[in-house]
């Protein structure tokens, strides 16, 4: 497993992660981030791209 | 011992190279030239965030991977030429950096003002963290600022300027603020919500002068109108970093031009051995959209193409086939987003190539979604808030 954190104070919800990793990431109706804690390894490639992609750089994965 | 891979440019597309070359299985030496005196940071937070706060360097430098620690870093060094048959660069100081491949990631710098300033100051342009914190200083209460340029740049350092209290007028060529991006419709809802807040915008062309005595005093506009001004902001766009590489052969006529491959294209359409570009200074085809190769300035693309480059690089130094990653098209989904005070613009796609647009969601005074088209094929699509909707639409932008 994998653990995933969001710094929700630098996040602006610009959703690009959703589209690299969409069964960990979405946008929920009022526009706000919302994702999974710990996630399969076999999701690691994605929440790296979605790491890479975030404008605000607020994602990271924990060991 | 063989030379490393040398990337020239010190940003986030020279980052991801590094990154996707590791990704790739090289472990070779890699080196980094960088013009500027820092490790790669984030950029956009320099016209928001940084501009209205304090925040210094170390809130917005990119993590440095594991896989990229030991790469060596030239910063504070601009590349000042190339020699293709002898595989070096030449860095400002004279020393030159033989090398294995060469990625070019020279990114651009904004066009300066279009008049001599004549040594007259207050006079800013916003690219790099060293602008921001300069002009940031200068964002007091009651300051008249002029920005030319209606923009991206313009428009949010307008936002920031107007709630650290300023005085702001926009210069626009355009009729519109934003209106290559946005087209007219949404455009103008942009300048209406700017114009609320209290900035003032102006139909001009560009400068004729600047009045002064040692600081900017009066800007003289070329259609002869004249507004005071404490200080200015160019944000009239940018100009790809290519002088450098005058001469060596390689296509610069705007930007490098490239393969889907990322790899450099010579002036005579032949393939350049061992060279590739990245970023905001690579021009490539998006099948996407068309086959003109154009030059993106949207956040995700640096990233996009770094990555793709170092992965088919990296695979190549190893001796692998690269044919296979040749083959797969280079079709990345440029977005684009901006924050100017509560309005959350988001889009996909390249909404500038349009001739309309549509609005299917929402109110325009409100929150909205608009589609763009060309010849009534989807091109993009755009919206302020709504961004569930506006991400839904990243699976309609298909190969042909």
């Amino acid at each position: 497993m994998i653990k995933v954190e969001v710094d929700m104070n630098k996040c602006q919800h610009y959703g690009q992660c959703v589209f690299e990793a969409p069964t960990v990431f979405k946008l929920n109706a009022e526009d706000k981030l919302e994702y999974v804690a710990e996630v399969d390894d076999s999701e690691r490639d994605n929440v790296e791209a979605a790491v890479d992609i975030c404008p605000m750089q607020a994602i990271r994965i924990a060991q | 011992m063989s030379a490393p891979v040398v990337i020239v440019g010190g940003s986030l597309a020279g980052l991801r190279s590094a990154e996707g070359l590791r990704r790739a299985g090289y472990a070779g030496p890699i080196k980094v030239i960088g013009n500027e005196p820092y490790l790669p940071y984030n950029r956009p937070p320099l016209s928001k965030e940084l501009l209205s706060g304090t925040g210094d360097i170390d809130e917005i430098y990119f993590p440095i991977k594991e896989s990229v620690a030991d790469v060596e870093w030239v910063l504070g060094k601009a590349a000042t030429s190339l020699d293709i048959q002898e595989q070096k660069v030449t860095d400002l100081s004279g020393t030159s950096h033989p090398y294995r491949a060469l990625v070019i990631a020279t990114g651009l710098r904004p066009k300066p003002l279009p008049v001599d300033a004549n040594g007259i100051s207050g006079i800013h342009v916003l690219r790099t963290f060293d602008d921001a914190v300069a002009l940031r200083k200068q964002l007091l209460p009651g300051v008249k600022v002029l920005i030319l340029g209606a923009g991206f740049i313009g428009c949010e350092v307008a936002a920031t300027a107007v709630k650290a209290g300023c005085q702001v007028k926009v210069v626009a060529r355009t009729h519109e603020p934003m209106q290559e991006a946005l087209g007219k419709t949404l455009g103008r809802e942009v300048k209406r919500r700017h114009e609320l807040m209290g900035v003032e915008f102006v139909k001009g062309a560009s400068v004729f002068g600047l009045i002064g005595d040692g600081h900017v005093e009066r800007v003289i506009l070329d259609s002869g109108v004249i507004y005071d001004a404490d200080l200015v902001v160019v944000a009239i766009g940018s100009l790809p970093n290519t002088e450098w590489l005058e001469g060596s052969g390689i296509d610069i006529s705007n930007g490098v031009l490239v393969d889907g491959g990322l790899r450099a294209v010579s002036s005579n359409g032949t393939l350049v051995e061992n060279v590739f570009a990245v970023g905001d200074v690579a021009r490539y085809v998006n099948p996407l959209f068309d086959q003109v190769p154009r030059r993106v300035e949207h956040w995700n693309l640096p990233t996009e193409t770094g990555k793709r480059a170092g992965l088919i690089l990296g695979k190549y130094l190893n001796g692998e086939s690269i044919a296979e990653m040749l083959a797969e098209p280079f079709a990345p989904l440029p977005s684009f987003w901006s924050d100017q005070y509560d309005m959350h613009i988001l889009a996909f796609g390249m909404t500038y190539l349009a001739d309309r647009s549509e609005l299917v969601a929402g109110e325009i005074s409100g929150e909205c979604v608009f589609e763009y088209f060309r010849n009534d094929k989807l091109v993009g699509v755009c919206g302020i808030g709504m961004r569930p909707t506006i991400q839904s639409y990243r699976t309609k932008f298909l190969l042909p």
